[in-house]
């Protein structure tokens, strides 16, 4: 697979294109079909596909870990603390009416803050679950190599061998 | 005529898929005809105009699980068990389908404008949603605005699953493990 040119080049091509699509989707999702979750799937297939052509090791190279977690929380926060904003400005929660002076405009300002918080959380979460299913395949090979039964039998031969 | 055409041979096109991922015991075969199964399902969709959901369908069930259930494949056996076909299950399913079937017969013909389901908040969604909102695809008016709610537990949903994940086989261990080997394991798999 790692070999494979031509799925290489077209991955390369594909990878931005894939990217500027979730974009795409996530900010024209208020005129045309799509929204947060799928632009945030769409970009995190981005990043899938980068790292089931390119190996694992370099797909992370260009999504560390701890920024998966900050994405996963702020997703969520950010539609919490714009539902919350509703609260603040006397309103309920999740009214966005009152984020702006115009009500249609403060609908805009709500649902698109909302989304990006939607399209953010199921980016990070679709890439995060990806490598750590992937990963515990390396996990699992490392283990099986030397699983747990032949560890304990090592290990107690090494304590007496210490002990003599 | 065109329409009835299109629907029978996307409905049959399922049916298939759905018969020939449970024949095979293959199970690369059977990830990747699930992943043929959404995407027939999304043109399904299409085809009654649901983009939104054809959409999400296409992405997450053609896209990501798709590769998700390969990732999973790498640490099974590449061929299924042999198993018998066991009646209880046989026969509750096939009851529970015929009820299904006779339970369709009650609903209102698809797009009938007289259906309860467009005549309670529909209309007002539909106005709302150019007046109130300014939004023009109503989906998106429904899903962020009027039903905010629900997709804020949409999101939490998600979060709360990725969280069980990662507490399961993320590889966060509460204990520092002792041997050299089981420790080098753990830091690998949290870089994961």
């Amino acid at each position: 697979m790692h070999d494979d040119i031509v799925i290489r080049v077209v991955a390369k091509v594909m990878i931005p294109a894939v990217m500027l699509f979730a974009l795409y989707v996530q900010f024209h999702g208020d005129y045309g079909p799509g929204g947060g979750f799928q632009a945030g799937v769409i970009f995190a297939s981005a990043f899938v596909l980068n790292a089931v052509v390119f190996g694992l090791n370099k797909g992370r190279h260009v999504w560390p870990a701890r920024y998966n977690l900050m994405g996963i929380c702020g997703g969520v926060l950010l539609y919490g603390f714009t539902g919350v904003a509703g609260m603040v400005l006397g309103k309920n929660f999740l009214n966005f009416n009152v984020l702006s002076s115009d009500p249609v405009a403060g609908q805009h300002l709500g649902i698109l803050l909302v989304e990006f918080g939607v399209g953010l959380t199921v980016a990070a979460v679709m890439v995060m679950l990806f490598f750590t299913f992937a990963g515990r395949t390396a996990h699992l090979r490392l283990l099986s190599k030397s699983d747990a039964h032949e560890r304990k039998v090592s290990a107690s031969k090494t304590a007496k061998k210490v002990k003599k | 005529m065109a329409g009835f055409l299109v629907n029978a041979s996307l409905i049959a096109l399922l049916a298939l898929i759905a018969i020939l991922a449970l024949r095979l015991h293959r199970l690369f075969a059977v990830v990747m005809l699930s992943g043929a199964f959404s995407l027939v399902a999304a043109a399904q969709f299409v085809v009654l105009d649901a983009v939104d959901v054809a959409f999400t369908e296409a992405a997450v069930g053609a896209g990501i699980s798709t590769v998700l259930a390969l990732a999973t494949l790498s640490l099974l056996p590449a061929q299924e068990k042999p198993h018998s076909i066991s009646l209880v299950p046989a026969f509750l399913a096939t009851l529970t389908g015929l009820l299904l079937a006779v339970a369709v017969s009650d609903l209102p013909v698809f797009g009938d404008p007289k259906a309860p389901i467009h005549n309670h908040v529909a209309p007002e969604y539909i106005i709302g949603s150019e007046q109130a909102i300014g939004v023009p695809n109503i989906v998106t008016s429904v899903l962020a605005s009027y039903r905010s709610f629900d997709t804020f537990g949409e999101t939490l949903v998600v979060f709360t699953a990725v969280l069980a994940v990662l507490l399961i086989i993320g590889g966060y261990t509460r204990t520092p493990q002792k041997p050299k080997k089981a420790k080098r394991k753990t830091k690998g798999s949290q870089n994961a």
